[in-house]
């Protein structure tokens, strides 16, 4: 196809009467194209962000992780490691700012000299990361700090240590700011941590070994042979090569989120551009058979619209490249607190260029679909009308359709990390698309066989616009539709994580857990809590235990198996939190075997968790073996249970009968309500107080800061869904405005037959009220099952829609569809008849 | 058909299909027309007139017999082919006109040269309008032309690629009698300078009467003494 200076011209000249309507089309594809500008703009500079602040991302060269004190044996491997050595210990805990008297959950690191050897802590005064180790002072998180309205200065009480606070800590190196709120950070010198008195052998605390070695150090060649003793013993080596990997997988899904939610835009602006310009085109079927009949190709005429069609695409992609290079600018802040990076922003050409050719080609093979049926114009219609488009089935345009569907899938494969998320992504949106638009062919059957003569005639016609010819029906059961669908789905799975998952402050639901608490503090914690009218709702035991051996085999055998053969890694290596008792709880519910109840020879019989057995791959009578702080104790499953993990109360994967674990050493937990916030906050003081080992977590405060994290990343979710929803509008603008002109020759003609401007209104309003109607209703039920299986399989929690939501929004959709389409016809109602016409 | 004959039409049949069987709206028509000589077709409504106008002037591809424009076998041509010779060949007027209406009248006329690239295209239309009479009304659009305005500009451009044959469809149907009377005039006279033959379809029989030669169809057939 070669375009000629003859096509352009012909374009040009075409499209003199349509301008104000071509260049609204290409609207609908700009924010799309913005959306995936600036995405894939801030994915290039993610890129360079991580390749630049690579070792500040771990802050050393190497660090050994353990989940338990470092053995003798440890400490000699690590010594063999070499180079620069610092080191951190971390652990939960309560601290306490005399000065306020407020309390709460921290995380409190000890550091020794060193940390970090790249970047540095970002902190008020700016040298309080250098000077807390040699004061010694405590630096502490500036959420924390505002919490407690505390200063620098002021002391802080860490167990039975008091540290005057000398720093704000606002930024650590590697590290992300949206996941402190859960444990805000207290760093405090290594050397000081015995002195809080709150690390005991069965304390829950994370040992850390940061090295730097010198610069020409291979890194990573030095760690390859290294890594498999330190496995064996539990070790953690993490390189800054892994960190970019894993860094870069979570930025990758973080990107590719992003970008689908942006192509998402531009297939919604895709699907109005090509509805906008099948009535261009058939507007001009006329012009087109007038070409033809004056000599010019099938090829000639065609090449005419597609270069409109392309000046479009170009278009869009311009005024899409320069807003998406504008909303750069504000893309870094709104994902700043999920990166551990200082984002710059730079225009990253290639990739901006590369997101306008994707929006340009996009929109050319939309546009292409009502374009390439002017082919078979036939020149006799400009004799006879009725003879103007062959109505036969056009290979062509299967092509088309087939090069779209590939076009599609390709992006989405090319987004996702894994190609069945990207086959999945391609057949929701082919089964949304699809079921969106079986609706709206529903609905036009319907309106056309459920119109009956005894109607009023207002409804018949409202009813009537939405079958007859150039009816906006499908158009705007897509857009209006996906966007309600893919806004209610983030919501009603919002609502699910937050609402159902930690249900707070509910009749006899405990909104406190008081841990850590020691065997012989047990009585006195109870009496604390008694004497300020609070109920202990539940009390357990906790010992910590690993897996030594699954029926049998050494978890260091399972360990070296194939992938696809071997249970879980997380499962095999994480640390069980056990207890022992002789009967269900409220939030358990047996599913087979016998309650266990007594030692059988050597083996203790255990009640294992349903889905922990099956990752596990273990049933009744299988053997398992823990290691138990260095004490091996034999088992064997005799019971499995279902766990309510939904319910706020101690739950377990593996209980213990009683009698055989009373010797190990446990701390104990007790879950309680306070009935008011002050009660609450007066207990909460008391118990740091007298027993500053005891942890305590406010759920009410812990579904405060789950709100923060959540309300963060809606952030992200909503700014992704204000392209879509911004796209659906400006299609239904732009489909609203399209079917303007014959909206206005029957008004006009309604109205020179006697019809009030009040009678035309009603049309009016059935028409887009039952469009959106059904639209919103279409949108709601796929959100519902989007939503539900979303809760369901990814997050595994029952599915408890709110009955509200769905009603408001089919409430707000009808309503913004109803009033944008009055809006846009309003000159249709109140301009005299002859006005129109002659302005028409 | 001789090398006198610009036109020449044998036995041509043209029926379609419909849900009640086959319809044949035009039987076995032959006729010739010679270079620059003049034609009318001429019927009731329904008899056939305009599909023999679209079949001759390759609009249409018909179900059995052939079409010669200027010894070239039109019925053997695809569509691009017939594009190709309409373009060369032909020139068209119609009842309702048939301008481009987002193209000014002087953009409307360039059409046909510009389709097969020749230069001038410009000069030759702006001399063809004023020839016409609407030297001042070239960058005017459709909508700012009357009728007969129209139909002027329709001339020119019929006239701008020099055509062995001209098609007019009820030229003077959509015009009062005034404006009828000098489109006629002016039609004619074009014809006659540039040497070109015409066919025209009329149910004016004042009309046919200026012709040499009359067509007359009823029920698809000619029924005219040959």
């Amino acid at each position: 196809m070669s375009f000629n200076r003859w096509i352009w011209l012909m374009a040009w000249r075409d499209s003199r009467a349509s301008r104000r309507k071509l260049f609204l089309f290409s609207c609908s594809i700009v924010l799309g194209i913005a959306a995936l500008v600036s995405i894939t703009s801030l994915g290039h500079n993610l890129e360079i962000a991580v390749a630049e602040q690579a070792k500040s991302l771990l802050a050393a060269d190497l660090v050994v992780t353990s989940r338990q004190p470092l053995s003798e044996r440890a400490e000699q491997m690590i010594e063999g490691l070499g180079g620069e050595q610092a080191r951190e210990v971390s652990f939960s805990s309560m601290a306490l700012f005399p000065n306020s008297e407020g309390t709460r959950l921290v995380q409190i690191r000890g550091l020794t000299e060193g940390f970090p050897f790249y970047g540095a802590f970002e902190t008020f005064p700016t040298n309080a990361g250098e000077i807390f180790r040699n004061l010694p002072g405590a630096l502490v998180e500036e959420s924390l700090m505002k919490q407690f309205n505390a200063k620098v200065g002021d002391p802080i009480k860490l167990g039975e240590l008091i540290l005057p606070i000398v720093g704000i800590l606002q930024k650590i190196p590697g590290e992300a700011m949206v996941f402190t709120t859960i444990a805000p950070r207290v760093y405090i010198p290594a050397t000081e941590i015995p002195k809080t008195k709150l690390i005991k052998a069965e304390s829950l605390a994370k040992f850390k070994v940061f090295i730097k070695y010198p610069p020409a150090t291979l890194v990573e060649e030095f760690v390859k042979k290294r890594r498999a003793p330190f496995k064996e013993l539990r070790l953690e080596l993490e390189t800054v090569e892994d960190r970019k990997r894993d860094l870069g997988k979570s930025m990758n899904h973080l990107q590719t989120f992003l970008s689908l939610g942006g192509f998402i835009a531009l297939l919604l602006g895709g699907v109005g551009v090509a509805s906008a310009i099948h009535v261009h085109v058939k507007e001009k079927v006329p012009s087109v058979a007038v070409l033809r009949c004056l000599g010019a190709s099938a090829n000639q005429t065609l090449q005419i619209y597609v270069a409109q069609g392309m000046a479009l695409g170009l278009l869009g992609a311009i005024m899409g490249g320069i807003l998406g290079v504008v909303i750069q600018f504000f893309l870094p802040r709104v994902i700043q607190d999920f990166v551990a990076l200082e984002i710059q922003y730079s225009i990253a050409w290639v990739s901006v260029l590369g997101a306008m050719g994707a929006g340009f080609v996009i929109c050319v093979l939309f546009a292409l679909v009502p374009i390439l049926p002017l082919r078979r114009v036939s020149p006799l219609a400009v004799l006879r009308a009725t003879t103007a488009v062959s109505h036969h089935r056009d290979p062509l345009q299967w092509l088309l359709f087939g090069i779209m569907g590939l076009g599609i899938t390709g992006f989405s494969l090319w987004q996702s990390t894994r190609w069945y998320h990207g086959l999945a992504f391609t057949g929701g949106i082919l089964v949304a698309f699809g079921l969106l638009a079986l609706v709206a062919k529903l609905l036009i059957s319907l309106a056309r066989r459920a119109i009956t003569p005894s109607w009023p005639y207002v409804w018949r016609q409202g009813f009537a616009n939405l079958h007859r010819p150039n009816n906006r029906t499908l158009l705007l059961m897509l857009s209006l539709g996906l966007g309600t669908f893919l806004l209610l789905t983030m919501y009603l799975v919002q609502h699910t994580l937050l609402i159902d998952l930690l249900p707070a402050g509910k009749g006899r639901q405990p909104n406190t857990v008081l841990f850590d608490i020691q065997t012989d503090q047990i009585s006195d914690v109870e009496n604390l809590l008694k004497n300020r009218q609070m109920e202990v709702l539940q009390q357990a035991p906790v010992v910590t235990m690993r897996l030594a051996s699954v029926k049998g085999r050494a978890i260091r055998d399972l360990l070296k198996e194939p992938d696809h053969r071997r249970v879980p890694n997380w499962v095999l290596r994480r640390e069980f939190r056990s207890t022992w008792r002789d009967q269900l709880v409220d939030s358990e519910e047996s599913v087979v075997g016998v309650w266990p109840s007594q030692k059988i020879r050597d083996s203790i019989p255990i009640s294992l968790e349903e889905g922990i057995a099956k990752d596990l791959a273990v049933t009744l009578g299988d053997d398992l073996e823990f290691d138990v702080q260095g004490v091996s104790i034999a088992t064997h499953v005799a019971h499995l249970r279902k766990v309510d993990w939904k319910r706020m109360a101690p739950n377990f994967f593996v209980v213990f009968p009683s009698k055989t674990l009373e010797a190990a050493p446990a701390f104990h937990i007790i879950t309680t309500r306070s009935n008011t916030p002050e009660a609450g906050a007066e207990m909460q003081h008391a118990l740091v107080k007298n027993y500053p080992n005891i942890s305590l977590i406010d759920l009410t405060l812990v579904l405060k800061t789950v709100d923060t994290v959540v309300s963060k990343v809606s952030v992200a979710v909503r700014f992704m869904a204000s392209f879509i929803l911004g796209t659906g509008l400006l299609v239904l603008i732009s489909a609203i405005l399209t079917g303007r002109y014959q909206r206005m020759q029957e008004s006009i003609l309604l109205r020179t037959l006697g019809a009030s401007r009040w009678q035309v209104l009603q049309i009016l309003v059935i028409e887009y009220f039952l469009l959106g109607f059904c639209a919103s209703l279409t949108g709601v039920v796929l959100a519902l099952g989007g939503a539900g299986a979303l809760v369901f399989y990814l997050f595994k929690l029952p599915f408890h829609p709110p009955l509200l939501a769905p009603f408001v929004t089919m409430a707000c959709i009808c309503l913004t569809t109803m009033t944008t389409g009055l809006i846009m016809s309003w000159g249709v109602m109140n301009r005299p008849p002859l006005e129109i016409l002659r302005g028409e | 058909m001789n090398d006198e004959s610009i036109l020449g039409v044998n036995a041509l049949t043209k029926s379609y299909s419909t849900s009640g069987g086959e319809l044949t709206v035009l039987r076995e028509v032959t006729f010739d027309v010679r270079r620059g000589r003049t034609c009318a077709i001429v019927g009731p409504s329904g008899s056939g007139k305009t599909t023999l106008l679209g079949l001759c002037a390759g609009l249409d591809q018909p179900t059995q017999g052939t079409v010669h424009l200027d010894g070239i076998a039109v019925h053997s041509l695809n569509e691009d082919g017939r594009a190709r010779l309409r373009n060369k060949l032909l020139g068209f007027v119609f009842q309702n006109f048939q301008l481009l209406t987002t193209l000014t009248a002087r953009e409307n006329v360039m059409v046909p040269l510009e389709l097969c690239g020749e230069k001038g295209a410009d000069h030759r239309a702006v001399e063809l309008l004023q020839r016409v009479g609407l030297g001042d009304r070239l960058d005017h659009y459709p909508i700012q032309l009357s009728g007969g305005e129209q139909q002027r500009v329709a001339l020119a451009r019929a006239f701008i690629n020099r055509p062995k044959i001209l098609f007019a469809d009820e030229p003077t149907g959509n015009l009062d009698s005034e404006t009828s009377g000098k489109i006629i005039d002016l039609l004619f006279d074009l014809n006659r300078a540039s040497g070109t033959a015409l066919v025209l379809v009329t149910h004016n029989l004042e009309l046919a009467a200026m012709t040499d030669q009359i067509i007359t169809l009823r029920g698809g057939r000619r029924v005219d003494p040959l």
